[in-house]
C-alpha cells in the first residue's frame, strides 16, 4: 500500500477513500430490518401467543427477547444514519504482480 | 412449507407452529435479498473475489467469526459442554483468541501489504510452484470435504426439526447458499456472515439465559453438576465435577491423566500449534481480512473478531451445560444409557443436546428465531467453505497452472462455474457423509494435518530470508506425513486404522500429531535451506520482514486515529480480557 500519498486523511477506515454511493445496501439496514421484524413478532407473541410458562421457567421470553430485538434494531438503524456507508470510488488492481499471470482487465459491461 | 405435507416426512424433533416458519421465513428472504443486492455492486472479479478490498473492520471482523461459527462449531461445542464442561473453552480462549491476535498484529501485513488474493498465492510468491500446489490442492481438496459436511448437518438438521426428507433438505440449502454467492460473490457471504452472525446470537442468547434461569441460576447449574458426577454410575466416566466447572488443568478435554503434562498439551498442542496452523494460514479466515478496505482495517479484521469470540463459549457451551443437566435424554446418555430419538433417529447423541434443550424451553416465536440461528451457522460454514474455494481454484488452480492470460469476465464466470461445481460435489459429499460419517470424521481430521506444518512454513518463511523455495515444500510435506504417521501410532486419531503405538487417544492424539508436525517442519526446512539457494532478496519485498521497508507493513495513517481504533491496543486489552477469563473460569 502507497500509504504516503493518503496522509492527509485523517482516518484510514472511512475517510481515505473519496465519497461515492452510500447506496441502500447497508448492512446495517439489512440487520436493523431482520431484528426489528424478529423483535415485533416476538413482542407480539409475547403479549397475545401462548406464554409456555412451563417451558422458560414463569418469565415471559418471547415479551423480553422481542423488546430487546427492538433496541437493537434501532441500534442498528440509527448507527446507519448517523454514519452512513462510504464506498471507495476506485480500488487498486491487485495486478501488478510480474510472477502472477496477469488478466487483462477490461471494464465489465452492465 | 406445511404445503410440503404431501411428501413422506418423519416425525418432527421439536413442533414448530406457523409463527416459527414465518421467522424462518423471513430469514431466508432476507439471505436472498442480500444476495441480490449485492449482486449490483460485482463488477470484476476483485468485487467478486475479494468484495472490491472496501469493506470496513467490523464488518470483516464478525464475518470472520461468524465463517468459523459453522455447524460443526455450534453442535460440536456444546456436545463437548454437555459431555466434557466448562473445559471446552479451551478451544475458545487458548485455542483461538492468541492466534487470532497473532495473526492481526505479525502476519497480516505480509498477507495484506502483498497484495496477493489468497494464502495459496502467498505461498507462491514465496516459495514458488511447489509448496503452492501442495496448499492450493490440500486446500481446494479440503473446502469441498467440508463444505459437504457442514451440508450433510444442515440437511439433518432440517430433516430433524421440519420434517422435510434429507435429499430435499440437502437441496433446498444447496440451492440457497449457491444462488446468493454466484450473485453476489464474497460481498454477500461477508454480508450474508454478519447477518447471521446477529441471527445466531439473538437464537443462542435467550436459549441460554432462559436456560440459566430453570437450572435457578449459575449457582444452581453448578449444584446440580456437581449431584449428578456424584451420583453418576462409575462405568459412565462421566468427569469428576471440579473438572467440568473448572477449566484449567482440563484433563477431561486433553486426556492426559497427568494435570502437568494437560496444561502443557493444551497450552503447546492446542494454543499453539493447532490453533496458529488454523487460524493464521486458513484462507475461509484470512479472505474474510483481505476484503477490508485498507491495512489497519486488515489487522484489526482478527482482534475485533477476538472480542466476540470469546465470548462465544458462553452461548454454546452453556447451553450445552445445562442440557446435560436439564434434558432428560441427554442426562441419561451422560450417566451411560443409550436413548432412543434424537436428530439421526438411531439414538441421542450428544450433538443433539441444543437442539433438545430447544425443544424442552423455548416457546413458540423464540423457537422458529432459534431454528432461524441454527440454519444460519450451517449455512454460513457453507458458504465461508465455497466462497474461499472459488477464489482459491480460480486464482491459484486454473489461472495459474491451467488458463492464464485471460480477461477478467473470464475468470469472474470460471468463479461462478466453480461455486456451482463446488457446491454440487458438496451435495454428493453430503450423501455420502449420511451414509460413512466415520470416514469423513477421519477425512476431516486427516485435512487438519495439513493445517499444521504450514504455520510452521509461513512463520520461518516470513522471518527467515535464507528459507529456500526447496525448504518451502519438503519441510510442508515432511511435516503434514509425520502429523499422519503419529496419528497412525497414536490410538484413535484414525479410528480402528491406528495401532496405538503411542499410548495417547482422543484430542492428546492430535495436539501430539500437530507438534510433530511442526517440529519436522521447522528442523527440514532449515536443514535443507543450508543446503539449497536462496531467492534474490529483491523478490522477497513484502514477503520477508528483513527485506521489506516499515512503512508496507503498518499503516501510517493510523496513528491519527483514537487509541481505541488502533491495531495495538486493541490485541492488547483482547489479550488482557482473555487472561482475566482464564483465571475467572
Amino acid at each position: 500500500m502507497s500509504d504516503q500519498h493518503r496522509l492527509g486523511a485523517p482516518d484510514p477506515d472511512e475517510k481515505r477513500v473519496r465519497r461515492h454511493t452510500a447506496g441502500a445496501f447497508d448492512i446495517r439496514n439489512f440487520i436493523g430490518a431482520l431484528l426489528g421484524l424478529y423483535g415485533v413478532i416476538l413482542t407480539l407473541m409475547g403479549i397475545f401467543g401462548d406464554k409456555a410458562y412451563d417451558k422458560t421457567g414463569n418469565i415471559d421470553a418471547n415479551l423480553y427477547a422481542g423488546l430487546v430485538l427492538l433496541l437493537i434494531s434501532a441500534f442498528f438503524f440509527g448507527w446507519a444514519r448517523i454514519k452512513p456507508i462510504i464506498v471507495p470510488e476506485h480500488v487498486e488492481p491487485a495486478d501488478e504482480d510480474p510472477t502472477r499471470p496477469a488478466p487483462r482487465r477490461r471494464p465489465r459491461r452492465r | 412449507m406445511h404445503a410440503l405435507a404431501g411428501l413422506p416426512t418423519a416425525d418432527t424433533l421439536i413442533s414448530a407452529n406457523a409463527v416459527d416458519y414465518v421467522i424462518i421465513a423471513l430469514y431466508f428472504v432476507f439471505v436472498l435479498g442480500i444476495g441480490v443486492m449485492a449482486r449490483r455492486a460485482v463488477s470484476d472479479s476483485i468485487d467478486f473475489f475479494l468484495s472490491g478490498r472496501s469493506l470496513p473492520a467490523w464488518v470483516t471482523g464478525l464475518a470472520f467469526i461468524s465463517a468459523n461459527l459453522g455447524a460443526v462449531e455450534i453442535m460440536g461445542m456444546s456436545a463437548n459442554g454437555a459431555e466434557l464442561g466448562i473445559s471446552t473453552v479451551h478451544y475458545f480462549w487458548v485455542g483461538a483468541i492468541p492466534a487470532m491476535l497473532f495473526l492481526g498484529v505479525v502476519m497480516m501485513p505480509f498477507y495484506y501489504g502483498s497484495k496477493v488474493r489468497s494464502v495459496p498465492e502467498f505461498m507462491f510468491r514465496r516459495f514458488g510452484t511447489g509448496a503452492h500446489l501442495v496448499n492450493a490442492l490440500s486446500f481446494a481438496l479440503a473446502q469441498l470435504l467440508i463444505a459437504g459436511v457442514n451440508l450433510y448437518l444442515l440437511g439433518s438438521i432440517v430433516h430433524a426439526l421440519l420434517g422435510w426428507p434429507l435429499w430435499l433438505a440437502l437441496l433446498v440449502a444447496a440451492a440457497i447458499v449457491l444462488s446468493y454467492i454466484t450473485l453476489g460473490g464474497l460481498s454477500a457471504a461477508i454480508y450474508n456472515e454478519v447477518l447471521q452472525f446477529f441471527v445466531i446470537v439473538a437464537a443462542l442468547l435467550p436459549l441460554t439465559l432462559i436456560g440459566l434461569n430453570r437450572v435457578g441460576g449459575v449457582q444452581g447449574l453448578k449444584d446440580r453438576l456437581t449431584e449428578f458426577a456424584a451420583s453418576a454410575p462409575a462405568s459412565a466416566g462421566v468427569p469428576p465435577a471440579e473438572q467440568q466447572l473448572s477449566s484449567w488443568p482440563g484433563q477431561a478435554l486433553s486426556g492426559f491423566e497427568s494435570p502437568f503434562w494437560s496444561v502443557v498439551g493444551i497450552v503447546f498442542g492446542l494454543g499453539f500449534v493447532l490453533s496458529f496452523g488454523y487460524w493464521t494460514t486458513n484462507f475461509v479466515e484470512v479472505q474474510r481480512a483481505m476484503a477490508s478496505n485498507s491495512m489497519s482495517a486488515a489487522r484489526k479484521t482478527p482482534i475485533i473478531g477476538s472480542f466476540a469470540k470469546m465470548f462465544v463459549p458462553f452461548i454454546v457451551i452453556v447451553p450445552g451445560m445445562i442440557a446435560a443437566v436439564l434434558v432428560k435424554e441427554i442426562g441419561e446418555l451422560k450417566a451411560g444409557g443409550s436413548p432412543p430419538g434424537g436428530a439421526s433417529g438411531e439414538g441421542v447423541k450428544y450433538n443433539d443436546s441444543l437442539l433438545l434443550l430447544m425443544r424442552d424451553i423455548l416457546p413458540n416465536g423464540l423457537l422458529g428465531v432459534a431454528i432461524a440461528g441454527l440454519l444460519a451457522a450451517f449455512m454460513a460454514g457453507m458458504a465461508a467453505n465455497i466462497s474461499a474455494f472459488n477464489t482459491v481454484f480460480s486464482y491459484d488452480l486454473w489461472q495459474r497452472y491451467i488458463r492464464k492470460d485471460h480477461s477478467d469476465d473470464y475468470y469472474l464466470r470460471i468463479g461462478r462455474l466453480a461455486t456451482v461445481g463446488a457446491t454440487v460435489i458438496a451435495v454428493f459429499t453430503a450423501v455420502i457423509a449420511s451414509s460413512f460419517s466415520n470416514v469423513m470424521d477421519y477425512l476431516q481430521s486427516l485435512f487438519g494435518f495439513f493445517n499444521a506444518p504450514l504455520f510452521a512454513t509461513f512463520i520461518l518463511g516470513m522471518f527467515w530470508k535464507r528459507m529456500t523455495a526447496t525448504a518451502g515444500w519438503v519441510g510442508l510435506s515432511a511435516g503434514t506425513l509425520s502429523a499422519v504417521l503419529v496419528a497412525f501410532l497414536s490410538e484413535d486419531a484414525f479410528g480402528s486404522a491406528s495401532l496405538g503405538v503411542i499410548p495417547v487417544g482422543g484430542q492428546g492424539a492430535a495436539f501430539i500429531a500437530a507438534s510433530a508436525a511442526f517440529v519436522v517442519d521447522i528442523a527440514l526446512s532449515v536443514v535443507v535451506s543450508l543446503f539449497t539457494r536462496p531467492k534474490p532478496a529483491s523478490e522477497l519485498r513484502g514477503l520477508v520482514y528483513s527485506e521489506t521497508p516499515r512503512e508496507d507493513l503498518v499503516d501510517l495513517e493510523e496513528i491519527r486515529l483514537p487509541w481505541y481504533r488502533r491495531t495495538l491496543p486493541l490485541a492488547g486489552i483482547s489479550l488482557g480480557l482473555v487472561i482475566v477469563l482464564n483465571f475467572l473460569f
